[in-house]
């Protein structure tokens, strides 16, 4: 068997089995994109509390999850809390890995989004005695969430290709059930393309979508139909810059 | 907390026996003794400011000299230190209640805009209405029309802000604050981020609300705009009130001779 069979590998890449394997990449992903979004927003919204209690601890979380190996987590997680009577089935190991691991990689794309909000807006808001949350969700979030779209992008990229490490606690998504195919019938590269081509296609839906929202939420900064130079950041810019 | 319960109580009841009777007689504005400090820097310096309900007051003085922080001092964007401001007889004190009468009894126009710029025009317009006033969409967009046809800029309504020009940009930005029928404006350097064109447009639109009686504080470098619609013209340095006086007095013979030198450098 010293060559590769492009017929194997395109019979893998439709084997229901491994298909399935792809099925939990993705319910992995959204999951844990919706619970790190979520939690990482808790979190930004201490750091930039003025509660020096709370702040601290967002920042001792970030610190802890950033500088940890994901892999270590999984494994702590799984077999480590069994041993403290704390035990969860495998998918819930993998979510609460990656939902943990994710939210400290996503506050700081949320906490960044909104100090580049400009002060000038919050001001404006007050001066219009908008309430806290009428600004928040009107006026910061919107502007915020538009700058976090591109890292925000990298981040659900990489965490799709993250969740190849929940095999290792034997959670059955795509990398798991490559492996398990793999040791059956040895085809080792078939396999793995099989696998590559999902992961790719994967990256790249996710990179239409993502084209897509920063289309949408971009929308306000569409080709100017007249006075290119008093576009409202660069004035604005240069005003702060001065102030 | 019991001694500043206390103070006010006493405030607000002095207020109330005085002022109820003889309610034009509230100013628009009273501040006394307020300081403002920034770390070691004084910003504000033991001021002492009276605006009469529909006086136009034009702030001046050099950079630096405090005039942006006192007029953003007035409506609580920046907080004061010490000292006592009122405004339509409201003490602006920590009480959240206060501070958002008083911010709904005013409006305010920066420097830089400060549009919403993921909203359109109309939109920026009938946020404050809706969620602060409670107006229904269709009562609100009626108002920002109104206001958006005063500033005469009405078919710009469904642009966004990134696609006007600096001037008209502005021009939304006091259409936005009339929308919540303010009594008092204050206008913090206006059209200093302005290309010179356009500064003029924004003017024209200050003075016609000037002639409609709105009260007005106006921090700006535009002499002749003092000239012709001020009542009244205040000249700070290095955080004090230097001097007040009529425009026709303070340019004629400013009294003191910082005043001078300062007039000296900006009228050419």
């Amino acid at each position: 068997m010293s060559h590769f069979s492009p017929t194997a590998a395109v019979n893998y890449f439709f084997n229901y089995f491994l298909m399935k394997g792809v099925l939990v990449t993705i319910g992995l992903t959204v999951a844990a994109v919706i619970g790190g979004l979520i939690l990482g927003m808790g979190i930004a919204l201490m750091r930039m509390s003025s509660n020096p209690v709370l702040s601290g601890a967002s920042r001792f979380y970030v610190w802890f999850f950033r500088g940890t190996p994901l892999l270590i987590q999984l494994v702590v997680i799984y077999s480590g809390l069994p041993q403290l009577g704390i035990k969860f089935s495998v998918i819930t190991c993998a979510l609460v890995g990656l939902i943990l691991n994710e939210a400290a990689y996503l506050a700081e794309i949320v906490r960044s989004g909104f100090m580049a909000v400009s002060a000038g807006q919050r001001e404006a808001a007050w001066a219009l005695s908008l309430s806290p949350w009428v600004t928040f969700r009107r006026v910061t979030l919107p502007q915020a969430f538009r700058l976090m779209i591109p890292p925000l992008g990298n981040s659900i990229n990489s965490l799709l290709k993250a969740t190849s490490l929940a095999s290792v606690i034997s959670v059955e998504e795509l990398m798991r059930r490559s492996d398990m195919l793999m040791q059956e019938h040895f085809q080792i590269l078939e396999v793995y393309a099989a696998a590559t081509a999902y992961y790719l296609i994967l990256t790249s839906v996710w990179d239409a979508v993502q084209r897509r929202l920063e289309k949408h939420f971009g929308r306000s900064n569409a080709p100017k139909t007249r006075r290119a130079v008093t576009t409202p950041s660069v004035a604005q810019a240069s005003v702060e810059a001065r102030a | 907390m019991s001694e500043m319960s206390m103070k006010t109580a006493m405030d607000s009841g002095v207020e109330g026996a005085m002022a109820q009777p003889q309610l034009g007689d509230v100013p628009a504005v009273r501040m006394e003794a307020v300081y403002k400090h920034y770390g070691d820097f004084t910003a504000l310096n033991e001021i002492d400011l009276k605006v009469a309900k529909g006086e136009k007051i034009v702030v001046c003085g050099p950079s630096g000299s405090g005039k942006s922080t006192l007029i953003r001092c007035i409506n609580h964007i920046e907080k004061h230190d010490e000292g006592l401001i009122y405004v339509n007889g409201v003490e602006l004190d920590r009480q959240r209640k206060n501070i958002d009468a008083i911010r709904r009894d005013t409006g305010m126009v920066f420097q830089s805009f400060n549009l919403f710029p993921h909203m359109t025009v109309l939109e920026n317009c009938i946020l404050a209405p809706m969620t602060v006033s409670g107006m229904t969409q269709a009562e609100a967009k009626d108002l920002a029309m109104h206001f958006l046809t005063k500033v005469r800029i009405p078919e710009q309504a469904d642009k966004y802000p990134g696609q006007l020009s600096g001037g008209q940009q502005q021009r939304v930005a006091i259409a936005r604050a009339l929308c919540m029928r303010p009594k008092i404006m204050l206008f913090d350097e206006p059209t200093s981020a302005l290309d010179p064109e356009m500064v003029k447009e924004v003017l024209e639109t200050m003075k016609k609300l000037a002639e409609e009686g709105m009260t007005m504080l106006c921090v700006t470098h535009e002499m002749g705009f003092a000239r012709e619609v001020a009542d009244r013209i205040v000249f700070m340095n290095e955080g004090k009130v230097v001097e007040q006086a009529a425009p026709e007095e303070f340019f004629k013979h400013p009294k003191s001779e910082r005043a001078r030198t300062f007039l000296d450098q900006i009228i050419h």
